[in-house]
C-alpha cells in the first residue's frame, strides 16, 4: 500500500521527494549520535585507562599523594599538592587579571569605540588567539620577566608587600620567573578567548533594547551594566570558561616562565609548577613504575580538576538562567 | 608516536633481512642520551657516506633511551648515566662507554671575569643546597680573596626534566660532600632544595644568562657556544681547574675501566693534577642475546667505524674520544657477550674497521 502511494505521489512530485528525506534524516540523526556518543566513550575510555595507569601511586602514597608536597625521584617519594596548587593560583592569576581586561576590551569594541575602529581591533583580538602558546612563553621568558623584573615587580613588592600579613605574597627574588609571571602570561593568553566571545554576545544585544534603555534616560555606564551585562550573562559565562579551560591546560608557555620547583611558597614570586608544566618537563625522563605512574595520576588529577571546574561553571549557569526565568515570570 | 615508527623501521628492516639471505641492513634505529647527539649525528652522516648505512638517533634523553630500549623498540638506547651490573643482567643487557665530555657550572655575576671564581665541590654543594645565600658569603670570599663579591643573593638554575647531565652532576656533589649526599643524593632527576628549573641544557643557560647572580650546570659544549661564565673548580688532587678538553682527557685517562663490572663508571672526581672533576662518559646499551644478530651486529660495526674514524669529529665537538685500550676491551667484551639466538657470537676481532 506504501509503495502504491509512493508510486501515485510520485507523478505529482510532492510526497515522493519525501522519502529519501526521511531516510536521509534518519542516517543524518544515526550519524550524529553515534559521533556525540562516540565523544562520552573516548571521554570515559582515557579516564579509565588513566586511572588505571595511576592505580599504583595512588595504591602506594593514598590520600597522601593529594596532601605532599614532597617530589624525590631519587627517594621515589611523590605528592601532588605543589603542582595541583599551581595549576589553581596561576589560572586564578590569570582570570583575575585576564576577565576585567577581556570585558574592557569587548566594551569597548561593540559599546564605545567608532565604527571604523571596531573591526581592527576586533581582528587584532583574533589575531591573537592564533598565536602558539610557545611563541607566548618565549617572549614571556625573553621579554615581558627581564621589563617585569626591573620595573612593574620592585614597584609591587613595595607597595603590595608591605601590607602586614598578606605582604609576604607579594615579596621575593626578583628574578622574573615565578607563579605569578606564569599567571600574567596565562592572562594575557586567555584574553583573546574571552574578549572574542563576550564581544560576540554583546554584539546580539538587539539595538531597539538598548535604543529604548538610553530613551530613557540611562547614561551608557547604566545600560552597560543594567542591559547588556544581564542580557548576555550566560554567554559571558560560557566565554569565561573556555578561558579558564585553557589556563588549567596550559603547558609550554607555562614551563618556560614559571621556575618549575616543586617547592611550595607562599609568595607568588617565586618559582613553582603546575601539573601540565610537571608532565611536560618529567615525563619522558622518568624511570621506574612509581615515578610514571605518579606522574598519569597528576594527568588523572588535572582531568578531575577540570571536570569540577567546568561543572561547577555548568551548574552556576542553570542557576541563572533559573534566576532569569524567574524575573521574566 | 616516535616509538611506533621506530617499532615500524625496526620491523622492516627485520623482514628485509630474513627476507634476502646475507641482505645488507641500511638502517639502525637508536633513541637516548642528548649529550652525545651532536657528535653522534656526525657519525651517522660520515658513516652514511663513507658506507651507504643509515643511522636514525632521537635524542629523547638518557631515561628516555633506557625506556625504549628496554621495550624493544630501537636497536639499541644510549644513557650518560650508566646502569648497574645487576640492573643490565635483569634485562640481559650489556652497555659500553662511547665517549666522554664534562659537565661545567656556570654563573652569571655582573662584572665578574671569565673562569676568574674558584669553587671547591664542598662550597658548591652548599650553594646547591641553599645553605650559602649570598655571592659575599665568606665561605665563598675565603676561596676567591682577590674577588670582590657582590652582596646578591645566589639563584642556582638546575634541570627541570630528567637528564644525565644531571646525573654526572648529583654524582660528583655526592661524592664531594656528605650533607648533599645524606639530603639530595644522585639521580638523573632529584628534589632540589632550592633554585628555578630550566628544560634542557638550552633552558639552564637561557636562565642563568637571564638572571643576574645565578649559577647553573650545563655540558661543556653549551658553555662553549653561550660565551658562558664558567667555574674553576678543585678538583681530587687539590688544584683549580679549568673545564677543557684537556681536562677532560686527564680526567678520563685515570679510569680503570679494567675493574668496573658492566662498565659502570662515572668520571667525577677522578685523581690526576689537571683533571676536571665533573666529566662523565655516555654509554650505549644493546641486548646480549640478539634477537636479529644481523641488526645488532649492524649497530656494533658502526660503532666500530666510530671508535676508529670518529675521534677527530668528536674533538672538533669538544667531547673526548674513548682511550684505545678501552675500545680494544669494549670490543672483547662484544666478542664474549653479545650471541646470537644459536649461541654464535655476533661480533668478530674480525669485523673491526
Amino acid at each position: 500500500m506504501n509503495t502504491d502511494s509512493g508510486q501515485k505521489t510520485f507523478a505529482h512530485g510532492s510526497v515522493a521527494a519525501v522519502r529519501p528525506i526521511v531516510w536521509g534524516d534518519r542516517a543524518f540523526r544515526l550519524t550524529t549520535q553515534f559521533f556525540a556518543l562516540a565523544v562520552l566513550l573516548v571521554l570515559a575510555v582515557i579516564l579509565a585507562t588513566l586511572a588505571w595507569a595511576a592505580w599504583p601511586a595512588f595504591r602506594h602514597f593514598g590520600w597522601d599523594f593529594l596532601a605532599s608536597t614532597e617530589w624525590n625521584p631519587v627517594t621515589q617519594q611523590f605528592g601532588a599538592l605543589s603542582p595541583m596548587v599551581g595549576t589553581l593560583v596561576t589560572s586564578l592569576i590569570a582570570m583575575l587579571i585576564g576577565i576585567p581586561v577581556s570585558f574592557g576590551i569587548a566594551l569597548f569594541i561593540t559599546e564605545i569605540a567608532p565604527v571604523w575602529l571596531r573591526r581592527p581591533v576586533g581582528t587584532a583580538i583574533e589575531l591573537l588567539a592564533a598565536i602558539p602558546s610557545i611563541i607566548y612563553g618565549m617572549w614571556g621568558l625573553f621579554v615581558f620577566a627581564p621589563f617585569f623584573t626591573d620595573y612593574i615587580q620592585p614597584l609591587m613588592s613595595e607597595t603590595l608587600g608591605a601590607i602586614p600579613l598578606v605582604g609576604v605574597v607579594f615579596q621575593g627574588p626578583q628574578i622574573g620567573i615565578s607563579v605569578f609571571n606564569a599567571g600574567f602570561i596565562l592572562a594575557i593568553m586567555v584574553i583573546p578567548f574571552i574578549a572574542a566571545i563576550t564581544r560576540d554576545v554583546f554584539d546580539v544585544v538587539p539595538r531597539t533594547l538598548k535604543e529604548s534603555a538610553y530613551a530613557m534616560g540611562l547614561t551608557r555606564w547604566e545600560v552597560i551594566w543594567r542591559v547588556v551585562l544581564p542580557f548576555t550573562k550566560v554567554g559571558v559565562i560560557g566565554g569565561i570558561m573556555l578561558g579558564l579551560g585553557r589556563a588549567l591546560g596550559e603547558t609550554m608557555a607555562v614551563t618556560f616562565v614559571i621556575g618549575n620547583s616543586h617547592d611550595l611558597h607562599l609568595s607568588l614570586f617565586m618559582p613553582g609548577n603546575t601539573i601540565s608544566s610537571t608532565l611536560a618537563n618529567e615525563f619522558t625522563e622518568a624511570d621506574g613504575e612509581l615515578y610514571t605512574s605518579s606522574l598519569i595520576a597528576l594527568g588523572f588529577l588535572l582531568f578531575v580538576i577540570t571536570v569540577i571546574v567546568l561543572s561547577f561553571a555548568r551548574l552556576l549557569l542553570m542557576r541563572l538562567e533559573r534566576a532569569q526565568g524567574g524575573q521574566k515570570a | 608516536m616516535l616509538r611506533y615508527i621506530n617499532a615500524g623501521l625496526v620491523v622492516g628492516a627485520a623482514l628485509m633481512a630474513s627476507g634476502v639471505a646475507q641482505a645488507e641492513i641500511k638502517q639502525i634505529n637508536g633513541a637516548g642520551a642528548t649529550f652525545p647527539y651532536p657528535v653522534y649525528s656526525q657519525w651517522a652522516d660520515a658513516y652514511h657516506k663513507a658506507k651507504g648505512v643509515e643511522f636514525n638517533y632521537q635524542a629523547i634523553g638518557s631515561g628516555g633511551g633506557i625506556k625504549q630500549v628496554k621495550a624493544k623498540t630501537v636497536d639499541f638506547g644510549a644513557s650518560d648515566a650508566p646502569l648497574k651490573a645487576e640492573e643490565l643482567d635483569k634485562h640481559g643487557l650489556m652497555q659500553f662507554p662511547m665517549i666522554m665530555g664534562g659537565v661545567v657550572p656556570v654563573v652569571n655575576i655582573h662584572g665578574l671575569g671569565m673562569g676568574h671564581m674558584r669553587l671547591d665541590g664542598e662550597v658548591l654543594a652548599d650553594v646547591f643546597l641553599g645553605k650559602i645565600k649570598y655571592w659575599d658569603d665568606k665561605a665563598i670570599k675565603a676561596l676567591n680573596p682577590e674577588l670582590k663579591l657582590p652582596h646578591r643573593a645566589i639563584t642556582v638554575v638546575h634541570r627541570s626534566d630528567g637528564s644525565g647531565t644531571t646525573f654526572i652532576y648529583t654524582n660528583y656533589l655526592t661524592k664531594v660532600s656528605k650533607s648533599w649526599a645524606d639530603k639530595v643524593g644522585n639521580n638523573k632527576s632529584v628534589d632540589w632544595p632550592v633554585g628555578v628549573g630550566g628544560k634542557g641544557n638550552q633552558g639552564v643557560a637561557n636562565y642563568v644568562n637571564r638572571i643576574n647572580g645565578s649559577i647553573g650546570y650545563v655540558e661543556y659544549a653549551y658553555a662553549l657556544q653561550n660565551k658562558m661564565n664558567y667555574v674553576r673548580l678543585k678538583n681530587h688532587d687539590g688544584h683549580y681547574v679549568a673545564p677543557t678538553a684537556e681536562n677532560f682527557q686527564s680526567a678520563a685517562a685515570g679510569a680503570d675501566w679494567q675493574h668496573a663490572p658492566g662498565y659502570y663508571m662515572v668520571l667525577t672526581d677522578q685523581p690526576g693534577a689537571k683533571s676536571w672533576p665533573i666529566t662523565g662518559a655516555s654509554f650505549i646499551l644493546v641486548y646480549k642475546q640478539a634477537d636479529k644478530p644481523e641488526v645488532t651486529k649492524a649497530v656494533l660495526k658502526f660503532f666500530d667505524w666510530s671508535y676508529h674514524h670518529g675521534q677527530s669529529m668528536a674533538e672538533k665537538l669538544d667531547y673526548v674520544p674513548m682511550p684505545e685500550a678501552v675500545v680494544r676491551m669494549v670490543e672483547a667484551t662484544w666478542a664474549n657477550d653479545i650471541k646470537g639466538a644459536d649461541g654464535t657470537a655476533v661480533w668478530s676481532a674480525a669485523d673491526s674497521m
